[in-house]
């Protein structure tokens, strides 16, 4: 008697966009719902798309989205002119989706126009494209070549991938949150513990749709193909949630890890890789010079009013450049509606322009050698924020709003007493 | 005969190409060529020769979806990249570029700087020291691609994706 294995999330969406039922292991061909691509690898991408594919247009212009938020806005007559090459392209293909300077980071801009909605498949040209998985869709990120191929046909091909299972329990303790439940799995899965994998977020309904992003975004620095949280609970009810898709008992996880939130103290990502994480009572003292509150994992409405929360009335420590880059225009919006903005501006923060700022090291904010930085975002490889000889240490909005107080790396509980 | 260019484990798209240093910020692209490990391994892009290998540890190429990591070793005629376990963006990026990549872990057994020779197709080295190492045979759709050049030469070759095809 054959038994029946139910599917993972991953298998239910990818057998609806095969066609056909798929398991972990088999090669398909998908359809894809959406393309996400941004300004840093569009240009190759329209050159593949033409030159070297051949096909003039793309195969649907509202499933198209492109999004100028890598180099915004433009740092140098080569950036400026490679975007002002992208925005005629997206004229010229009558592409309906694009969201300019200013507007935010690709994936949380796509979540908030609602275009990223669960059970789709969305193919971006990053690899934080696991974001998407905040809403129950599979994300994930290619390069230059397959997005072009994607662009083209509305397909690509996929290897279907096994499912390893981080299940949470409990609350998180006051000053521990979504980043520390994410850099925590990270320390247990290490950095390649996941890859060729999807992860699947369990335990974790009660989160908002934001920090359901920061664990989506974090899947990728532990290997994952997607990141996926079943979109259920209430920060799901905005959303369409087809029939088909729920998670299953005695669905197949190659793994299973299981964090007590309870238990959970805030977690710190020590330079030089996002695997190499201690509990921040075990690190020691570490003077900063810059705290960065920003990028797709925790740069949100929701991670400026945690730090907000935390340096209302005060100000952060002599010495300390704050700077604060939102991940989207309407959280920067948000965040002034209610004084979240005054009260960060108060404290002696500065506000970039939304978008990634300097995540991937190219403007608004790059590192001097030895400078240390206490970074909100997803990765602390060596030379990834400039100088290779900076060094990055990861931790959650809480830690960096309490480590801008005092100019060291603090346990949020510890300003909170004072 | 090809140089061996060994590395450790955790090799990150960051430490291949810097994001400072992507074509979207040169003034002319083809410079992309000098810039593989221009941080991590000064030393690789002013000496590296068409065909030498890269002997990595696990996870090679994990980090960004930036394909220019491996265009750019592809630029300098990188002739397969061979370790225990590759990143997945990176693995794809690769194939998708035609650069042979390998599964093995031959960290331990080759040295860096040492004279080898690969035959492709039968997924052999031959070093000066006499060795013969057999490597595990790819995937028969891996390497197809790898013989139409990539996966747009491939795609343009058979008109469909690898795998089984029903949409």
């Amino acid at each position: 008697m054959e038994i029946m294995i139910a599917p993972t999330l991953s298998e239910q969406i990818l057998s609806h966009a095969a066609g056909y039922p798929v398991r972990a292991g088999d090669v398909a061909t998908v359809s894809v719902d959406l393309v996400m691509m941004h300004d840093s690898l569009s240009p190759s991408i329209i050159k593949v798309l033409h030159e070297e594919l051949g096909a003039e247009r793309v195969w649907d212009v509202q499933r198209v989205a492109v999004v100028i938020d890598h180099v915004a806005p433009a740092s140098n007559i080569q950036t400026a002119e490679k975007q002002a090459g992208v925005r005629h392209w997206v004229r010229d293909q009558g592409i309906t989706h694009l969201f300019d300077v200013g507007r935010g980071i690709s994936h949380q801009v796509l979540v908030e126009e609602g275009l990223a909605q669960p059970g789709l498949v969305i193919v971006g040209s990053d690899s934080h494209s696991t974001a998407y998985g905040c809403v129950g869709a599979f994300g994930t990120g290619m390069g230059t070549t397959d997005i072009a191929l994607a662009l083209a046909t509305g397909r690509t091909w996929m290897r279907v991938p096994e499912t390893v299972l981080v299940r949470a329990v409990g609350r998180f303790r006051p000053g521990v949150s979504a980043k520390d439940l994410g850099l925590r799995a990270a320390r247990i899965l290490r950095a390649d513990g996941a890859t060729y994998a999807s992860i699947e977020w369990h335990g974790v309904d009660f989160l908002s749709i934001g920090d359901r992003m920061t664990l989506a975004t974090l899947s990728i620095e532990m290997g994952a193909k997607a990141g996926l949280i079943p979109p259920v609970g209430p920060a799901a009810s905005g959303f369409r949630v087809p029939d088909w898709l729920a998670v299953q008992a005695g669905a197949d996880y190659v793994r299973t890890v299981d964090i007590d939130l309870a238990q959970l103290e805030p977690q710190i990502s020590v330079p030089h890789y996002v695997d190499n994480v201690v509990d921040l009572t075990e690190l020691g003292r570490v003077a900063v010079d810059v705290v960065y509150l920003g990028t797709c994992t925790n740069g949100r409405y929701e991670d400026m009013a945690a730090a907000a929360r935390i340096l209302k009335g005060r100000k952060i420590a002599r010495g300390v450049r704050m700077l604060v880059v939102p991940a989207s225009s309407e959280g920067l919006r948000q965040a002034a509606e209610d004084g979240t903005l005054s009260t960060l501006l108060a404290a002696g923060a500065t506000i970039g322009t939304p978008g990634c700022g300097a995540c991937i090291g190219r403007h608004m904010g790059v590192l001097a050698p030895d400078e240390v930085c206490l970074f909100t975002g997803n990765r602390n490889f060596r030379g990834r924020m400039g100088s290779p000889q900076a060094n990055i240490y990861l931790a959650s909005p809480e830690v960096a709003a309490a480590t801008a107080l005092t100019g060291y790396i603090t346990h949020p509980q510890d300003v909170l007493e004072r | 005969m090809a140089r061996v260019w060994m590395f450790g484990n955790d090799v990150n798209t960051d430490q291949i190409i810097p994001g400072r240093y992507a074509p979207y910020m040169l003034k002319n692209e083809q410079d992309l060529r000098k810039y593989p490990f221009v941080e991590a391994r000064p030393d690789f892009a002013p000496n590296v020769a068409p065909h030498d290998l890269i002997v990595a540890g696990r996870n090679f190429g994990c980090g960004s979806s930036r394909e220019y990591a491996p265009l750019a070793l592809k630029m300098v005629g990188i002739g397969a990249i061979i370790a225990p376990l590759f990143a997945r963006i990176f693995f794809r990026n690769a194939l998708n570029l035609g650069i042979p990549c390998f599964t093995a872990d031959l960290t331990q057994t080759l040295r860096d700087g040492e004279q080898v020779e690969l035959d492709i197709e039968q997924g052999v080295i031959l070093t000066e020291r006499g060795m013969r190492i057999e490597l595990p045979a790819p995937p028969s759709f891996m390497r197809e691609i790898w013989s139409a050049g990539g996966i747009v030469p491939y795609y343009r070759t058979y008109g469909r994706f690898p795998g089984t095809q029903r949409v």
